[in-house]
This record gives structure tokens, C-alpha cells and sequence, in this order.
């Protein structure tokens, strides 16, 4: 009963249609802002932020480095501690492990904490076609599920909701799959939460599967982590008795004391709390204590394909805190749908091409949807240098394009010929000289037919036609100087005659 | 001291004045800077939109430019950042160790204008005066890449005449971002529409930046608002004295007296 991602057109288009709605815009601007500010002020708090921001990134990096031995013991302590451990290559796997899991239990329909691994493998969907409902029981992603629409962040799913739309949705959709909202239902966020609250609490009663992500897998324990805010989470992983957590394998760390680093870096970054409310953890099966049947797939899907990546391999320590989306000025004004993909924002776009390759049209927009302003770099607690992996990305999508024999979909050819043509101006100072002759010629005869005067004296260019268009469209251009530096130089010797 | 003068190529072919304005502001500060007519580009347009291939003749003709001096300024964060940040990536592709090594060489003596002022002349009164409204925008890549910090501030607060304004969320880009301007155009304009707002909010005459490529854009849609707030580099803004003629008087300096 979701939307999906599948046939996004690319990110320049979709962020157009996104930046005219208005409301999403208001939102957006509003929610970015109030979280930023909250996050900047309790990370100034602590005086070692730095140090622990290495140390977090020092965990990630050694758990990757070694990860083939990291998962063999995660394995281990796991099915020791009685959990079942399955492993899936890709989604289509992964989903068939939970599938038959519910099915062999005769579910038809589980309990669902709030879980970025899950949402990328398509999991509701993929349940909903063999007959098991999957209700979400955050807040955000019911709301999303209740609206049929889609995830437009990490952390909060349905960012793009204000409150009266929260109740549209609750009002008009929560009686079709279960308890429907009350009458008196306001927009006042509490009320909104009790309403939430009481439609949930059949659910998580009544279900006898749960299915959950992990925020983290420690090897040397075979613990798993879930770390949350509003108490759904540990009723999900509790109240049925059968748990099936699916875990991507970048979320291993190798022992329980790196969780340290990580369970002070990730709500503060994430939420902008000092601590979550809610950690749980769990290893294995408690007898007589929550699930009696515990299910752990650890899920590949494209995971080791950016781990062979050089430059890229940073972006599987991300731990989904969504401190880079909020900061994004690109992610502020066009939201998340725009990029496609249950990632959005800045980790997006580079976790995307890594998981995915970049062939598809859709997937090759996303490296260039920033303007490499390195915000992200700034707050991200795991220090991922997301500006140098989206420059390396753009490198691998024009690579990915060299060998063409005529121009296909997507390969902007005309930009790979202008490319060519600067490196070769510019490759020789003379040849840049003839350029810029041209260009003071252009710029004699633009600045004389100019009907725009820049704050300044200038001329301006006027609008141009073609590619250049873009930029005139909404932006005055100065016309070309009749001189350049160069020839300004070599007139008057540097200013001296 | 040997001193460079790395001009860029959108102030070489756009705003020689810029250029103009650090070649005077040195000489008065006693640096007899040279411009190495080898000279093109830092090549971070090729850089920063994946033709890495492309780059290479483009770094190893800045490297060849510049091998043998001491120090090279820029009046550009995103160039002095490309040259210290990015001609190492460029240099591995090449596969070719000479490249590497001459990059090794030269990037760490490349300095944006106001580092180089501040951290290698130890100055930041330069003996400027400026009688206008000014807000300083800092620009992503010298913010962020470089870490100029408030040298540019500084320097600006020590010109006579001058009435600094903080400029609200300073530290948002404007949403240049060199192709990301055209290849997502409707972002960048909004983007930039927000930073316009901002500008106009602080009543300001003149918006100075490090950078002439983000004042070209954030310029673009100022002028096209008729916002009547003008752009200017931190350069120009550095180099007029109660003498000069035009540059402190304001809206007089232009492409028409661009030969005077």
C-alpha cells in the first residue's frame, strides 16, 4: 500500500517539479532548520567532538576492513546464542527469507520497526504480494504508509508533512486497516501521537512476527542494536515470538566497547538529543523472554560492490544519522523524493551509484545533485568526505560513457565536447589567449547592444540561447571585458606603463 | 620571495580587474608578484564534472607554470582549493610519477588571497579605505576546503571608512557550485534567490566575497531583482585607498574603463 521509487525520472527534472510545490518547500525549510539548529547545539556541548567523531570513524573503518572475519564471528555468536542466521545476496533473497518465514509461522501480517535496510529491499511490497500485511509502526512511517506515498528522509520519513496534512491522513485512512482515528481528532501533535498510539497498540498485540533492522551487529557479542525514540521499536522486538531482523553487512562492528564512540555520536548527530530514549539490544533467544525464534539476514545487496570501491568505501560507514540531509541546501529545497530512493540527500547520492552502479540514467543524475558546498563533510559523525566520493562518482559516470560510438541516452554528449574543447584551450596558454580575444570581441559587441546596465556600470550579456539559457533564464551574465587580464598585462607591462 | 600571481581563468577572461586589484595591493605591500604568462586554469571545471582524462594536460600545464616559485596566490578559494585538494587525484590518474611529484611540489605553496596576506605577509591593515555598506559572504570551498577562517573578516574590519554588516546564514552556499549552476539550474537559482534575500536584508551596497565566480552568480540574480546591490572581490575592496580614483567612490569601477 506504498508508492514506489521505480521509474523516478532523473534528479534535474525531479527536483524541478519539487521546488514549485510550495508546501514542500515551507516544510522542508522549517523542519531542516529546527533539527540543524537543534543538532549543532547539543553537539557544541561536548568538547571532544572531534576526537570522537575519528573514533567513530576508526570503528567503521576497521570493522570494513576486515569485515569477511567481522561477519564469521557475528555468525557465530549469533547461532550460538540461538538466532538463525541466513545471508542474502540481494533483495529479491532477502525478501524471500522473511517471506517464508511468516509463511511457515502462518502470519499474515507482521509488526515492522522502523528500518532503512528493509525500505531499500522493498520488503512491504514484496510481503503484500504473497499476503502478509506489513504494518509500519513509527509514527513517520505510518504516516507514510497511511498516505501511500514515500519516504523523503532517513530519520523522518514524512518530513515533507505538516501536521494538517498528518491529520488528512490519519482522518481519512487509518479506519480502512484497522482502529480509525477518533472523531475529535486536531492537529495538535499530541493528540496526532495518541491517535497513532492507539491504532498501533492492536497491532503490536496481535502479530505474531516482527520484523527489524539493526543499527548495529557486534561481532565479538552477536548483539544486535536498535536505537529509537519512541517505544515501538521495543515493542516490535518483544511482544511477537518470532523476530526477523534484516541487517545490512556494513553494520558490523567488531566489539561491544566500540559501541561507545558510536551510541554518543549517532543521537546527537541524528535527532539532536543528547541520548535516544530507547536502545535495545538483543542477542540471540532469551528462553522465556520476547521472541523464541530469532532470524538474523545479513543482506549484501550492492554492499560489497562499494566496498571494492577505493574512494568510495567510506560511505558504508554511515550509520544513517541524516545529519547531512539536514544541513544539505540542495536537500532543503527540493526534499527527498527528488533523488529517488528510500537515500536521499547527499548520502544518497553517492551511497546509491556505489550500491548500484551508475548505467541507469536516473542513478548517473544523482552524483551531480550537489554544488559540492561540503556541509555534509562538516556534520557527518563517521567522517565520510562525501564531496570527494560525489567527484569521484562524476568521474565514474563520464568513464562509464568513454567508449561510446554514438551518444547514448543520458551520456550528455555535448558536455563531454565542450569538456573536451576547455582541455584542450586549456592546455596551451596561447590557445587560451585566442579564446579570450574572441570572447573581448563578443563582449564589444554584446555590451553594445546590452539593455542592462550591472549594479556597477557593466553591461550585462542579455539572454543567451542554447545551453547558456540556464543560467541567463533567471540570472544577469556580464558581458565579456573587451580586454583580458593577459592582454591587460602584456599592454602595460603588468601595470607598470 | 618569489610570488606568483595565479589569475584563474573565469578573472582572466571575465574580471581582470580583479586581477588588476591584487597585482597593485601587492606591489604596495612590497611584493613584486609575476604572472606567468604559461598560465590557464586549475582545471577544476574538468574536475569537479568527472573528466578526470581531461584534466591532466591541464594540471601538468599549471605545474609547468608555476615550478620555481616560492609562493603562488590566488584570488579564488575554489581555485587555491582545487590546486591543494584535487591536483593529487588528477596526478594519480595520469599515472605518471613526474606529475605526481611536481604536484606534491606545488600545491601546498598555492594561497588564496587572504591566507596569503594574513599567514605569509603577517598583514591584515593593507591601508585600504572603503566608505560603503559591506556584507561579506564566505564561500563554500574557501570556508570549508581551505579553512580561511575569518582571515577575509579581518582584513576587511582593519579598511578605513568601511560599515561591515554580518550577513544572516552566512555559511549556506549560494548555490553556484561551478557546473552544478547550469547542469541543475533551478536548485541553483533557488539557492541563490534565498542567499539574493539574505543579502537585501542586511541593507547593504556591496556583497564582497573571496570568490568572483559565486559573485557572478549570486551578482546574476541581484541584478536581475534590480536589487541595486553590487558585487565585488575582496581584492577590489582591499586595494582602494582614499586616492585611487573610482574604486572607492564606489559603483564607477567597470568593463568600460577595464583599459584605463
Amino acid at each position: 500500500m506504498s508508492g514506489t521509487f521505480v521509474g523516478m525520472p532523473a534528479f534535474p527534472t525531479a527536483a524541478r517539479a519539487a521546488l514549485g510545490d510550495t508546501q514542500l518547500r515551507r516544510n522542508l525549510a522549517h523542519a531542516t532548520h529546527t533539527i540543524r539548529d537543534k543538532r549543532a547545539r547539543v553537539v557544541a556541548e561536548v568538547e571532544d567532538w572531534e576526537e570522537l567523531r575519528l573514533a567513530g570513524a576508526g570503528v567503521k573503518e576497521a570493522a570494513l576492513r576486515d569485515l569477511a572475519t567481522h561477519l564469521e564471528t557475528l555468525e557465530a555468536a549469533l547461532t550460538r546464542a540461538g538466532a538463525t542466521v541466513h545471508w542474502a545476496r540481494d533483495a529479491e533473497e532477502a525478501c524471500a527469507i522473511v517471506a517464508a518465514i511468516a509463511k511457515r509461522h502462518g502470519a499474515d501480517e507482521v509488526v515492522k520497526v522502523k528500518s532503512m535496510a528493509t525500505q531499500e529491499i522493498g520488503l512491504n511490497e514484496a510481503l503484500e504480494a504473497v499476503g502478509i500485511a506489513a504494518w509500519e509502526t513509527d509514527l513517520a512511517e505510518l504516516i507514510v504508509q497511511l498516505g501511500e506515498d514515500l519516504p523523503s528522509h532517513i530519520l523522518v520519513p514524512a518530513i515533507h508533512r505538516n501536521r494538517a496534512e498528518v491529520r488528512e491522513i490519519f482522518r481519512r485512512r487509518m479506519g480502512a486497516v484497522g482502529r480509525p482515528a477518533p472523531d475529535d481528532l486536531t492537529d495538535e501533535p499530541a493528540v496526532l501521537a495518541g491517535a497513532a498510539r492507539e491504532h498501533l497498540r492492536e497491532k503490536f498485540l496481535r502479530a505474531k512476527v516482527g520484523v527489524s533492522g539493526a543499527n548495529f551487529a557486534v561481532a565479538d557479542t552477536g548483539t544486535l542494536v536498535v536505537v529509537e525514540s519512541e517505544g515501538n521499536g521495543r515493542m516490535c522486538l518483544t511482544l511477537p515470538e518470532v523476530l526477523v531482523s534484516v541487517v545490512g553487512i556494513e553494520k558490523v562492528v567488531a566489539t561491544w566497547s566500540d559501541l561507545d564512540p558510536m551510541l554518543r555520536l549517532l543521537p546527537r548527530s541524528s535527532t539532536g538529543e543528547r541520548m535516544n530514549p530507547y536502545t535495545s539490544t538483543w542477542s540471540g533467544v532469551t528462553p522465556g523472554d520476547g521472541p523464541q525464534e530469532v532470524h538474523v539476514v545479513l543482506l549484501d545487496n550492492g554492499r560489497t560492490r562499494a566496498l571494492a570501491d577505493d574512494v568510495g568505501r567510506q560511505a558504508l560507514r554511515c550509520i544513517r544519522c541524516s545529519a547531512c540531509l539536514n544541513v544539505c541546501p540542495v536537500y532543503e529545497r527540493v526534499g527527498g523524493h527528488a533523488y529517488g530512493s528510500v537515500y536521499p540527500g547527499p548520502i544518497g547520492a553517492i551511497l546509491n551509484p556505489l550500491l548500484r552502479g551508475v548505467s541507469d540514467e536516473q542513478t548517473a543524475s544523482l552524483p551531480y545533485a550537489s554544488s559540492l558546498c561540503g556541509a555534509c563533510f562538516e556534520v557527518c559523525p563517521v567522517r565520510i568526505d562525501i564531496p570527494s566520493v560525489l567527484v569521484d562518482q562524476r568521474a565514474a559516470v563520464v568513464d562509464a560513457h568513454r567508449g561510446d560510438r554514438i551518444p547514448r541516452r543520458g551520456s550528455h554528449w555535448q558536455e563531454a565536447v565542450a569538456m573536451r574543447a576547455a582541455a584542450w584551450t586549456f592546455s596551451d596558454a596561447r590557445r587560451l589567449g585566442w579564446a579570450e580575444r574572441a570572447s573581448g570581441l563578443a563582449g564589444r559587441v554584446l555590451g553594445r547592444f546590452s539593455r542592462t546596465t550591472l549594479p556597477g556600470g557593466r553591461a550585462a550579456a542579455g539572454r543567451l540561447p542554447g545551453p547558456g539559457a540556464a543560467w541567463t533564464g533567471a540570472r544577469d551574465l556580464p558581458a565579456p571585458p573587451p580586454e583580458s587580464f593577459r592582454e591587460w598585462w602584456d599592454r602595460t607591462d603588468g601595470g607598470r606603463s | 620571495m618569489k610570488v606568483a600571481l595565479q589569475i584563474t581563468c573565469v578573472n582572466d577572461a571575465m574580471f581582470p580587474d580583479t586581477g588588476k586589484a591584487v597585482v597593485r595591493l601587492l606591489r604596495r605591500l612590497g611584493v613584486d608578484v609575476e604572472f606567468p604568462r604559461a598560465q590557464t586554469c586549475c582545471g577544476q571545471p574538468m574536475v569537479n564534472t568527472g573528466y578526470l582524462d581531461e584534466a591532466v594536460p591541464v594540471v601538468r600545464t599549471f605545474v609547468d607554470a608555476f615550478a620555481g616559485y616560492d609562493a603562488i596566490v590566488t584570488p579564488s578559494g575554489s581555485c587555491a582549493g582545487s590546486a591543494r585538494h584535487q591536483h593529487s587525484i588528477v596526478a594519480e590518474r595520469s599515472g605518471d610519477p613526474a606529475l605526481v611529484a611536481a604536484v606534491a611540489q606545488i600545491a601546498p605553496r598555492t594561497y588564496e588571497l587572504s591566507e596569503f596576506l594574513v599567514d605569509v605577509l603577517g598583514v591584515t591593515d593593507v591601508g585600504a579605505y572603503f566608505p560603503h555598506r559591506v556584507t561579506y559572504h564566505p564561500t563554500c570551498h574557501s570556508l570549508r576546503m581551505l579553512g580561511v577562517g575569518d582571515r577575509p573578516l579581518r582584513l576587511l574590519e582593519q579598511v578605513r571608512g568601511i560599515e561591515l554588516v554580518d550577513l544572516p546564514h552566512d555559511t549556506e552556499c549560494c548555490g553556484f557550485g561551478g557546473t552544478f549552476a547550469v547542469k541543475n539550474a533551478d536548485t541553483s537559482i533557488a539557492m541563490g534567490a534565498d542567499k539574493a534575500r539574505h543579502v537585501r536584508d542586511t541593507g547593504a551596497e556591496v556583497l564582497v566575497a573571496g570568490d568572483n565566480s559565486c559573485l557572478m552568480h549570486i551578482g546574476g540574480v541581484l541584478s536581475r531583482q534590480r536589487a541595486g546591490v553590487r558585487v565585488m572581490h575582496l581584492a577590489e575592496v582591499l586595494v582602494a585607498t582614499e586616492d585611487s580614483e573610482g574604486d572607492s567612490s564606489g559603483p564607477a569601477v567597470g568593463a568600460r574603463k577595464a583599459g584605463a
